[in-house]
């Protein structure tokens, strides 16, 4: 079976083409940047990184979130936010950090107050994260996504060429800047495993622009007299089927685990979906439209000669 | 063409094979158990064990198998025998209270042989078997200061057995010691120096007084005592308490990190944890004048007192204690001092017979407030006055004291017997999972692979036919591999684990995808089907190194900087990326060239 019959010949690096998808590039990064930056909460920040106090609370029957929001405002706790979480009888609480609490004590009284008169209830998770933590886990985090991309720069550089390496880290910008920006548009839940998937998607993405490379340099040296854009445009094409079917299996699995991984997991699977989607886009037009802008051509590749003495004594 | 020596061939079943052994653990599950561990940490041994299991027979309970792991006692029980486990829990741990220390577990399910082989499956993560997770941090500043009270008292003790007058004042880690002239500040400054010579002597603008602190060395090994001595003290806490498999491991300069796994109930334990309650002992001063006196507040009823200063015996001297009654049915903890805290007792008590002695509780209790817009921990110190008493006669290192409930006193027995820590420690991050909640992350995450692989699975076999059935038989052995590895290291897995199996189970066939469309663009370029296997392979050889190198960096940064959840997905990630390469490309390889190598065949089922 074939997705693709016979060979693509799609130019996607063609002028209008490469305006066009410039145009919902800057378009997406822009609304991305914008939500982040407009918005009074850019993002849903987890406990991870705000510190508070996380609850999630099994009830025997389906709960009544409006009287456990009033139980807890009635407790004092007029700042929780209560949720369904998965199902009718879980629920979420989440709190921003309690002053004035002994943290065991306040554990106990949450838990009073949740259960209120029902009795069976189930504390299936409760998560404390002091602020400084959580401020520490924020830095790690951006700290870790700023060296994956240096690291990357760096290897594509070596094995490539730097317009390549640009192109990559460009391409690499772009799918974090756009997946952090849909949880930012669709208020989703951001916490540490969101970060462990925005990293993933990195290596994702990259692993796409640098099959694309790869092929791309082969065909500067295998297809002479044709422009770059041409023989990068024939390399995106043969690459296309592959290209397309790693991105289905990937997405195959994704999709089995947003749909059956559970609650928790559930903004991790988001967060790599969006960011598989938009780093396979990335991979066939920012990257390479990137090189091509930077002027990459196949004397790029070409290992330098590295003793000029030598082409004196060439007949 | 496309024949593998045969070695190679031999070799690829052997590390199938070897990955096969290695994760056949896991398939068995665990089940319910109990752990017996000496109190003392001797070995228990076969004998111990024989007569623990006679006990359990005499109760008519019986383990499907029992065994000794690592000096500990491990008795497991039938899958979901939770009532049984429970039961042997009660029952060996009132028949053996004193000798060892019984905790409720899970136990690898697997049978004995496979036990024997020393196989073990992968461990399971917190929030996949529940527990619970906390993050202490040390007060770092409080251990500092505990030593430089240390350093206050003694040379204050000195300057006075020489008749220097003086004054000492103790403020923020620095000790002023003002004398009475120029004279007297060199004595001094012999005197402590003496005394102490690794501390730093400055003088004070006065010209008369010395300024004493402690080196950044002295500070260092100070802050690295107090989170050794602190660790001890919590794994001998977690000991008594009874969890199996604790964890408890510094992170970064100032920070503990326990894990107990298993842990149903955790409020009495996280109380345990970082409680600081402590007692010390000290002369009533009489007169109410004595320099150093202070006045300590009586808890209840109890009367309040102006103590001396000095210390007869604290709490990091008591080395046993157990809670128990008086004679008269009142509530006490029977103390055993160490023997210097003992010979000081004897000192005092033989000096001060008919005089007034009291007993002071200690305990930091943590609060948030907010400074300055922000919420953060503080800890303060109360002192009360529990008991009175007049010193009838001399007593050494055994002794008791009373004024606590029962409550108080048992807990109170365990903190002595487990050490004090030796500074205050705050919870900054806690994590409980309910068993519940655990148990259903196993089973949502397996589905998600199952379902995950199944889909891949079908499609790899419709989309390459015969060399998607060839993949698909890499993607499982890489599955086995993944689980294998993870059992030999002894990694735990855990729900972001899980999910990093998943994304692997998706990407792996990448290397697979690669090779297989190069072979399809080979033979429409009109080459031979044997010389299209083999540049294929050749040919995408090196896009598969670019790619997975690429995504090994993002798994090796996330390993580098990420914490609890994080560093699970990287490590599954990583192992998964290196599996699947030996997988996706020696392992089809070799299928292929059994399967197509060395015959004329005319068209390839790709």
């Amino acid at each position: 079976m074939r997705i693709l019959k016979n060979k693509t010949h799609i130019d996607f690096l063609g002028q209008t083409r490469r305006k066009i998808a410039l145009i919902i590039s800057a378009l997406a990064v822009t609304v991305s940047l914008g939500s982040l930056i407009v918005q009074d909460t850019p993002l849903e920040f987890g406990i991870d990184f705000t510190g508070g106090v996380l609850l999630e609370v099994g009830y025997p029957q389906p709960a009544d979130i409006e009287a456990i929001r009033s139980d807890l405002a009635a407790a004092g706790f007029d700042d929780a936010q209560v949720q369904r979480f998965g199902t009718d009888t879980d629920v979420l609480v989440r709190l921003p950090p309690q002053e004035g609490w002994n943290p065991d004590e306040l554990r106990e009284e949450l838990r009073r107050t949740v259960a209120g008169d029902i009795s069976n209830v189930q504390l299936r998770r409760v998560e404390s994260v002091s602020p400084q933590v959580g401020k520490e886990l924020a830095e790690q985090g951006g700290l870790a996504m700023i060296i994956a991309l240096l690291l990357i720069f760096v290897y594509v550089m070596v094995r490539f060429q730097w317009k390549f390496a640009a192109g990559a880290v460009a391409a690499l910008a772009h799918d974090v800047i756009v997946t952090v920006g849909f949880f930012s548009i669709f208020h989703l839940p951001f916490d540490l495993t969101v970060v462990a998937a925005v990293l993933a998607v990195i290596g994702y993405s990259l692993n796409d622009t640098v099959v694309a490379f790869d092929r791309i340099r082969e065909n500067f040296f295998k297809l002479r007299g044709i422009s770059a854009e041409e023989s990068m445009n024939t390399s995106i094409n043969e690459m296309l089927a592959r290209t397309l079917i790693t991105g289905f299996t990937t997405l195959f699995v994704l999709i089995a685990l947003l749909l059956f991984g559970g609650e928790s997991i559930a903004p991790f699977s988001i967060a790599l979906i969006v960011g598989i989607v938009v780093g396979t886009y990335s991979s066939i037009y920012t990257a390479s439209a990137t090189a091509l802008l930077l002027g990459v051509n196949a004397q790029d590749l070409l290992e330098p000669i590295k003793d000029p003495d030598l082409i004196d004594d060439l007949p | 063409m496309n024949r593998y020596p045969a070695w190679l061939n031999v070799l690829v079943l052997v590390i199938l094979l070897a990955g096969i052994m290695l994760a056949l653990p896991n398939i068995y599950g665990s089940a319910p158990a109990v752990q017996l561990a000496d109190v003392e940490g001797a070995d228990i041994t076969q004998t111990q064990l024989d007569n623990y299991l006679r006990v359990l027979e005499n109760d008519g309970i019986s383990p499907e198998s029992a065994y000794l792991d690592d000096g500990r006692a491990v008795i497991r029980f039938a899958k979901g025998a939770v009532e049984d486990q429970q039961t042997a829990g009660a029952r060996l741990r009132a028949r053996y209270e004193n000798e060892s220390n019984v905790a409720l577990t899970l136990a690898p399910g697997m049978p004995d042989w496979v036990r024997e082989l020393g196989l073990n499956p992968m461990s399971l993560g917190l929030d996949l078997r529940g527990g619970v997770y906390v993050l202490l941090e040390v007060d770092m500043d409080t251990a500092v200061d505990n030593r430089m009270k240390g350093y206050e008292q003694d040379f204050d003790d000195r300057l006075r057995d020489a008749r220097i007058r003086h004054r000492v004042d103790l403020n923020n880690q620095t000790l002023t010691i003002r004398l009475q002239s120029a004279e007297d500040m060199e004595k001094a400054r012999e005197i402590v120096s003496g005394a102490d010579s690794d501390v730093l002597i400055g003088d004070g603008t006065d010209g008369k007084s010395l300024i004493v602190r402690m080196t950044e060395a002295q500070i260092k090994e100070r802050q690295d005592f107090a989170i050794e001595q602190n660790m001890t003290t919590l794994r001998n806490r977690v000991d008594q308490l009874g969890v199996a498999e604790p964890l408890v491991q510094r992170q970064g300069v100032d920070r503990i990190v326990v894990q107990l796994p298993g842990v149903q109930d955790p409020t009495e334990l996280q109380k345990i944890l970082t409680a600081t309650a402590t007692l010390e002992f000290r002369m009533v001063d009489t007169t109410g004048d004595m320099p150093g006196s202070r006045r300590y507040p009586g808890r209840g009823d109890e009367a309040p007192q102006i103590l001396k200063r000095e210390v007869i015996a604290s709490g990091d001297e008591i080395i046993d204690a157990k809670s128990g009654f008086t004679n008269e049915g009142q509530p006490a903890v029977h103390i055993t001092l160490d023997s210097a805290g003992g010979e000081r007792m004897l000192a005092t008590t033989r000096e001060n017979v008919g005089k007034p002695m009291s007993t002071v509780f200690i305990e930091w209790r943590e609060e948030s407030v907010t400074r300055g817009g922000k919420t953060v921990s503080r800890k303060f110190k109360t002192e009360e006055i529990i008991g009175t008493a007049t010193i009838r006669g001399v007593f050494k290192n055994r002794f008791q004291t009373t004024g606590l409930t029962p409550n108080e006193a048992r807990e109170l027995a365990v903190l002595m017997r487990a050490g004090a820590l030796a500074a205050p420690v705050y919870k900054v991050d806690e994590r409980t999972i309910g068993p519940s909640l655990g148990q259903d992350n196993i089973d949502r995450g397996f589905n998600a692979i199952k379902i995950g692989f199944l889909a891949v699975i079908v499609f790899m076999a419709i989309y390459y036919r015969w060399f998607g059935m060839i993949a698909n038989v890499a993607l499982f052995s890489n599955l086995v591999f993944i689980v294998a590895v993870l059992s030999l290291a002894g990694a735990s897995l855990t729900l972001p684990g899980i999910a990093g199996i998943v994304l692997t189970v998706g990407m792996a066939v990448d290397a697979n995808v690669l090779i297989f469309e190069r072979i399809r663009e080979e033979l429409t370029a009109g080459a031979q089907p044997q010389a299209a296997i083999n540049s294929g392979y050749e040919k995408a050889l090196s896009s598969i190194a670019d790619a997975n190198v690429t995504t090994l960096i993002a798994a090796i940064v996330l390993l580098a900087f990420g914490t609890g959840p994080i560093k699970g997905f990287a490590i599954t990630l990583m192992i998964g990326i290196l599996t699947s390469m030996f997988t996706a490309i020696v392992g089809t390889r070799s299928i292929v060239n059994l399967v197509f190598g060395g015959r004329k065949i005319t068209s390839l089922p790709i």
